[in-house]
C-alpha cells in the first residue's frame, strides 16, 4: 500500500454464485478526504463498503485501510473502522440508551466511561430526550442519527456512510450534512461516502468515483472529471457596453474558439484555462470595462450523466 | 476468545427476545400445558376411572413386555399408582425434552435468522468481535434460557405431580434417579443440539419462518421417542438415557465443532438479501 493512503484498494473483485458484481476496482484515499462513491442502484457501493471493512471477502484483489490487509487482519480493520449502514441496523426493540450501550461494550467501554460516551453522542446528536424511547418509535432522520452516533462510539479515524441522507426530508438531510462537515473539517476523519444523491457529493466531496455495473468509471475531482470531459475551457464575460465593434473584436481574437450570446450574457469558449488572464488583457487593452468573468461549471449531475453515457 | 464481548451478545439477545411478545408468550403456554396441564389431566383421569376399567388391551401388552427392572420398580404399588407412576417417569419424561428443545429453537432462530431478517445483525458484524465470539454469544444466548425454563418447568412438574397423585400415594413419589440423569445429562445436551441445529439453518436461511420451520423438525425424533415408549418398544433406562445423552453429546461436539470452525461473517452478508 502507498504509505499515505488511509484506504487502498487494488483490483478488488467480488462474486456472488459465479456472477461479478464488483468488477477490479481500484482506488487510493487519503487522510482527511471525504470520498464520493456514486453509482445507480445496484452499482456496487454498499457491497464496495463491505468488502473493505473486513466482513464480506473479496473474491480476488485486496484492499488495505489503514494498512491492514482486509484479507488477512478484518478485525483489526473493523477497530479502526465506523459503518452507518445502508439499513439503520437498530435494535428496534431496545431504546436509543440500550442500543448504543450494547455497541459500546462490544468496543471495551463500561461503566462510567460508556456512560458518558453515551450521553456525549446523544447530545450531539439531538437525542438527550429520546435516549429511554424503544427505537421503534423513532423517525427515520432519527434513527438515522442514532445509526450515525453508533458509528461513531468508538472515535473511528475512518468512516464509511452509505447513504446517510436517503429517505430524509430536507431539513435532516442538511442536519447529517452538516454532521459529516464537522466530523470531516474538525476531527480529520477520513471518510467514505456512498450516495446517489449528486449535490450531496458535490457538497461534501473532495473526490468521487462513480461506479456502473462494479466498474469504475471516473475517478477524480469534480473540477478534474469536468475538465476531462469538456476540454475547452468556457467563460462568461460581464462588460459595461458590448457593442458590436467589441464583440466582433472578441470573436476575431486567436484564442476564441467559439462565442454566443444567451440572454445578454457573452459565453466565450476558449482553448485552455492559461487564456482567461490573456483574454482578460485583450479586452482591457481594447478599452473595454469588465464587470465580472466567471468559468462556467457543469454542475455533477451534468459530469455523471455524460460519463455514464460515454462509456455505455 | 474475548468472554465479555460473548456475554454482551447473549444479553443482548436474551433482553431482546423479553421485549417480544409473540415469541416468549407461546412459548409459556406450552410450556404450562406441558408442565401442569397435561400432567394433571392424566393423573386425575386415572384417579377417577374404576381399576377395572383401566386394563385396556394396550395396557395388557405393556405390563406383559414391561422389563424386569421396570416391573420391579413398580411392585407392591396398586394398579392406579403404578399405571400414575409409569406416566409421569416415563410417558412424559420426552415431553421434558421437547421443551428446552423447544425454547433453544426459537431462541437460536430469532437471534439468528430473526437479527438478519430485521438487518440489524449487519451493524453487529463490523464491531472488532470475532467470528468465534458471535456465534458463542449467539449459542450462550439461547442455552441459557433453555436450561432455567427447562428446570423451572421440572420443578413446577414435580410439585403439580407429587400433589395430584398424594391421594393415591401418600407420600412424594416423583422425582427418581431416571429424571436426575434427564436433567443433568440429557436435557443440556438435547438443547445444544437443537440449538446447534438451529444456529448452522440460520446462517442459510432467508427469513424466520424458513429457519424455524426448517429447525423445528429437531423435535420430530423426541415425539418418535415417546410414541415409542407409550407403544412399548423401547423404555427410557438409566443406562438407555446415558447412552443417548451421550450420543448427544458426540453429535453436539461434532456440530459445534464445525459450526464454529467454518462459520463466517461473511456468509452471513453473502445469504442476505
Ligand atoms: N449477498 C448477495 N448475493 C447476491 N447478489 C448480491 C448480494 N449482495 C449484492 N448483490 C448484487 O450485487 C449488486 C450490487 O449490489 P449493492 O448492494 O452493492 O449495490 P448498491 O450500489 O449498494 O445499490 P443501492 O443503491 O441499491 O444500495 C446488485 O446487483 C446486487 O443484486
Ligand atoms: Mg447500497
Amino acid at each position: 500500500m502507498t504509505e499515505t493512503n488511509v484506504i487502498d484498494a487494488k483490483n478488488l473483485v467480488r462474486e456472488f454464485n459465479g456472477k461479478r458484481v464488483i468488477n477490479r476496482v481500484s482506488f487510493g484515499i487519503k487522510e482527511g478526504e471525504i470520498f464520493g462513491f456514486l453509482g445507480p442502484n445496484g452499482a456496487g457501493k454498499t457491497t464496495t463498503v463491505r468488502l473493505l471493512s473486513g466482513v464480506l471477502a473479496p473474491t480476488e484483489g485486496s484492499a488495505w485501510v489503514m494498512g491492514y490487509d482486509v484479507r488477512s487482519e478484518p478485525l483489526e480493520v473493523r477497530k479502526v473502522i465506523g459503518v452507518l449502514t445502508e439499513t439503520s441496523s437498530l435494535y428496534e426493540r431496545l431504546s436509543a440508551k440500550e442500543n448504543l450501550a450494547f455497541f459500546g461494550h462490544l468496543y471495551g467501554l463500561d461503566g462510567e466511561m460508556l456512560n458518558n460516551r453515551i450521553n456525549e453522542l446523544l447530545q450531539f446528536f439531538g437525542l438527550q430526550e429520546k435516549s429511554m424511547d424503544k427505537v421503534g418509535t423513532f423517525s427515520t432522520g432519527m434513527k438515522k442519527r442514532l445509526s450515525l452516533a453508533r458509528a461513531l462510539f468508538h472515535d473511528p479515524p475512518v468512516l464509511f456512510l452509505d447513504e446517510p441522507t436517503s429517505g430524509l426530508d430536507p431539513e435532516g438531510a442538511r442536519l447529517i450534512r452538516n454532521h459529516i462537515n464537522e466530523l470531516s473539517k474538525e476531527e480529520k476523519r477520513t471518510i467514505f461516502l456512498c450516495t446517489h444523491n449528486l449535490e450531496e457529493a458535490k457538497e461534501l466531496c473532495s473526490r468521487v468515483a462513480i461506479i456502473d455495473n462494479g466498474k469504475i468509471i471516473a475517478i477524480g475531482s469534480p473540477e478534474d472529471l469536468e475538465r476531462d470531459l469538456w476540454q475547452k475551457t468556457e467563460v462568461e464575460v460581464n462588460l459595461d457596453e458590448a457593442n458590436n465593434e467589441m464583440l466582433k473584436f472578441i470573436r476575431e481574437l486567436e484564442i476564441v474558439m467559439n462565442m454566443r450570446i444567451d440572454k445578454e450574457k457573452i459565453f466565450i469558449e476558449l482553448g485552455s484555462q492559461n487564456d482567461i488572464p490573456v483574454l482578460v488583457e485583450e479586452i482591457v487593452h481594447k478599452g473595454g470595462r469588465i464587470f465580472s468573468v466567471n468559468q462556467v461549471s457543469h454542475s455533477l449531475e451534468e459530469i455523471y450523466f455524460r460519463i455514464r453515457e460515454e462509456k455505455k | 476468545m474475548n468472554w465479555h464481548n460473548v456475554i454482551t451478545i447473549a444479553r443482548k439477545d436474551i433482553k431482546e427476545v423479553r421485549e417480544n411478545k409473540s415469541i416468549w408468550i407461546p412459548m409459556i403456554v406450552v410450556f404450562l400445558i406441558f408442565s401442569v396441564v397435561l400432567p394433571v389431566i392424566f393423573i386425575l383421569a386415572i384417579l377417577h376411572t374404576a381399576e377395572s376399567e383401566l386394563m385396556t388391551e394396550p395396557m395388557k401388552t405393556f405390563f406383559q413386555n414391561m422389563p424386569t427392572s421396570l416391573t420391579n420398580q413398580i411392585a407392591g404399588m396398586t394398579l392406579e399408582q403404578q399405571m400414575i407412576y409409569l406416566a409421569v417417569t416415563y410417558f412424559f419424561a420426552p415431553l421434558f425434552l421437547i421443551l428446552p428443545l423447544m425454547v433453544s429453537n426459537i431462541f437460536a432462530v430469532d437471534s439468528f435468522a430473526g437479527e438478519k431478517e430485521r438487518k440489524t445483525i449487519e451493524a453487529l458484524l463490523y464491531t472488532p468481535t470475532t467470528d468465534k465470539e458471535l456465534i458463542m454469544g449467539k449459542l450462550l444466548a439461547a442455552f441459557v434460557p433453555s436450561q432455567i425454563i427447562a428446570w423451572i418447568g421440572f420443578v413446577i412438574y414435580s410439585i403439580v405431580v407429587n400433589l395430584t397423585g398424594y391421594p393415591t400415594f401418600g407420600r412424594i413419589f416423583f422425582p427418581g434417579l431416571l429424571w436426575v440423569v434427564l436433567m443433568l445429562w440429557i436435557v443440556p445436551a438435547v438443547s445444544l443440539f437443537g440449538l446447534g441445529v438451529s444456529v448452522l439453518v440460520s446462517i442459510k436461511a432467508k427469513s424466520f419462518q424458513e429457519a424455524y420451520q426448517i429447525s423445528g423438525s429437531v423435535v420430530l425424533p423426541f415425539i418418535a421417542i415417546l410414541l415409542m415408549q407409550i407403544f412399548g418398544v423401547i423404555y427410557l433406562s438409566i443406562w438407555f438415557t446415558l447412552v443417548l445423552g451421550l450420543l448427544f453429546w458426540v453429535v453436539d461436539w461434532i456440530i459445534l465443532y464445525i459450526g464454529t470452525k467454518k462459520f463466517r461473517r461473511g456468509e452471513i452478508i453473502a445469504n442476505m438479501v
